[in-house]
């Protein structure tokens, strides 16, 4: 075979390439667009100004991680509530079974992905910092 | 221009500083941004965009590399042969710098009623009215080109290590086998030049507007010698003597620092003086439009040219995977030395009956 056209259309292919506009992203400057169903880091919803979880312990059965913490309690108003509520982060697979599983839809999964920490306790999640900012 | 020294005016000694200074200088800060405009250029190539973080557009990249490579911890092996490993990495960079002072980068040019020839091994004769280089440049090109082979075989050796020796070997082997085709190439230059003095070589491509190179009149020897420079380089796609994916990095394995640095920078100052001997010898050196009225668009013409062969380097880098050994040999002894033969043959064919 003639070993000098498939040079010559790589060649013309590189050299299209170099006028493409390139795809890098310039991270830390530029944020990247997280898609809408993306599971980043758990938030627990909030409605009337007090978390929408009512500690049936169904997340951490379902979690297959075993990393959600619940423990449960009572409020003035004689209703449950959880008094702990926390996620190890670094046993988390963020497979989301904890959101599909919840009966009130307390428990979502956001966008947020830059979840380094310095210290192994800085990923245990506790129940104020997963609270969705309002 | 009273003061004579051993016969030569004072002026002779300063020009030659100067174009020594210029011409060193220079390669050296094109072999420092010829690293950057690699990865700019690879980069963009590949869709990405290269460094971007060093300076604007990361145009400060190469001093970054060069002061972290500095301070690098130097390492000596403990079984290696000492002197050799130090030496080996003088023994590339040298030949790659010392080629260009052979290469005319520009015509005649007058300062303060002095002429210079552009060209650091060359002189003007006032009395005789013509310029005096190395009558024989091409074969001091040859013979340093060859020398550089001995830097890498010598870093192979010398720090006794299985991949270093083996990048070595394969080097020289690599290095031989492509010497003899570019040599034969450079051959089809002088059955039409009739001399190996590469400032009348240059002088002989100036017909036509600055136009009548020898890549018309000698196509294939002229692709023919940029291939073949490529493989005695070790540029990809010939960049078997330090095959990452097989030996490591080849002969300078064990190479850290500094010494690491230099056998960078020999590479790319061989790919620069493999560019500057290409635009000699077959596209006309210096020569394009105007150049007559205005000396000083010789060494623009010029390096334009480089610079534009070097584009060609990195766009082959970009573009081709690495051959196999075995294909490399082929191509050298199978299809590259008979074609220059036939060429030799076929020119003097054609310059007996015209």
């Amino acid at each position: 075979m003639n070993p000098i056209t498939p040079i010559i259309n790589g060649m013309a292919i590189t050299l299209k390439h170099m006028f493409m506009k390139p795809v890098t992203l310039q991270y830390p400057d530029e944020r990247p667009k997280v898609a809408e169903r993306f599971r980043g880091l758990h938030g627990l919803k909030v409605s009337h100004s007090k978390a929408k979880c009512v500690a049936c312990y169904l997340c951490p059965t379902v979690c297959p991680a075993k990393c959600i913490t619940v423990e449960a309690g009572e409020d003035a108003n004689h209703d449950k509530y959880a008094t702990v509520y926390e996620i190890d982060m670094l046993r988390c697979i963020f497979c989301g079974y904890c959101v599909e599983a919840c009966p009130v839809d307390a428990l979502k999964m956001t966008g947020e992905f830059e979840l380094a920490n310095y210290s192994r306790q800085d990923f245990i999640y506790s129940k104020e910092r997963l609270l969705e900012k309002q | 221009m009273g003061i004579e020294i051993l016969g030569l005016p004072m002026m002779y000694y300063i020009a030659m500083v100067a174009k020594v200074l210029v011409a060193f200088v220079f390669v050296l800060l094109t072999v420092a941004y010829a690293t950057y405009a690699e990865r700019k250029i690879i980069g963009h190539m590949q869709v990405r965009l290269g460094p971007m973080r060093t300076g604007w557009h990361g145009l400060l990249q190469p001093i970054a590399d060069g002061l972290k490579l500095f301070f690098k911890e130097e390492i000596i092996p403990a079984q290696a042969n000492k002197f050799a490993f130090l030496v080996a990495p003088l023994i590339a960079l040298i030949p790659a710098f010392i080629t260009f002072a052979v290469i005319p980068f520009g015509g005649v040019i007058e300062v303060a009623g002095y002429k210079i020839p552009l060209q650091i091994a060359a002189y003007y004769d006032t009395a005789a009215g013509q310029v005096y280089d190395v009558n024989v440049g091409v074969l001091y090109i040859l013979a340093m080109s060859s020398l550089g082979v001995y830097g890498i075989v010598l870093a192979g050796w010398a720090s006794n290590s299985k991949y270093s020796l083996m990048g070595g070997l394969r080097a020289s082997a690599q290095m031989i086998s492509y010497e003899l085709a570019a040599g034969l190439c450079i051959i089809a230059v002088f059955m039409l030049s009739g001399t190996l003095s590469l400032t009348k070589i240059v002088e002989l491509q100036s017909g036509m507007g600055g136009f009548d190179w020898y890549l018309f009149k000698q196509p294939l020897a002229a692709f023919m010698f940029f291939i073949c420079s490529l493989a005695e380089i070790n540029r990809t796609p010939f960049d078997l003597p330090e095959a990452e994916t097989e030996l490591v990095s080849g002969f300078c394995t064990e190479y850290s620092s500094m010494k690491y640095a230099m056998f960078f920078m020999a590479e790319y100052a061989n790919m620069v003086t493999v560019s500057a001997i290409t635009v000699t010898l077959f596209l006309g050196g210096w020569n394009g439009p105007l150049t007559a009225a205005m000396p000083l668009l010789g060494p623009v013409y010029f390096i334009a040219k480089v610079y534009f062969l070097i584009f060609v380097c990195m766009w082959i880098r970009a573009t081709l995977p690495r051959y196999r050994y075995d294909q490399l040999m082929h191509l050298g002894w199978k299809v590259f030395i008979p074609l220059a033969l036939v060429n030799i043959v076929v020119t003097g064919i054609i310059g007996y009956f015209l």
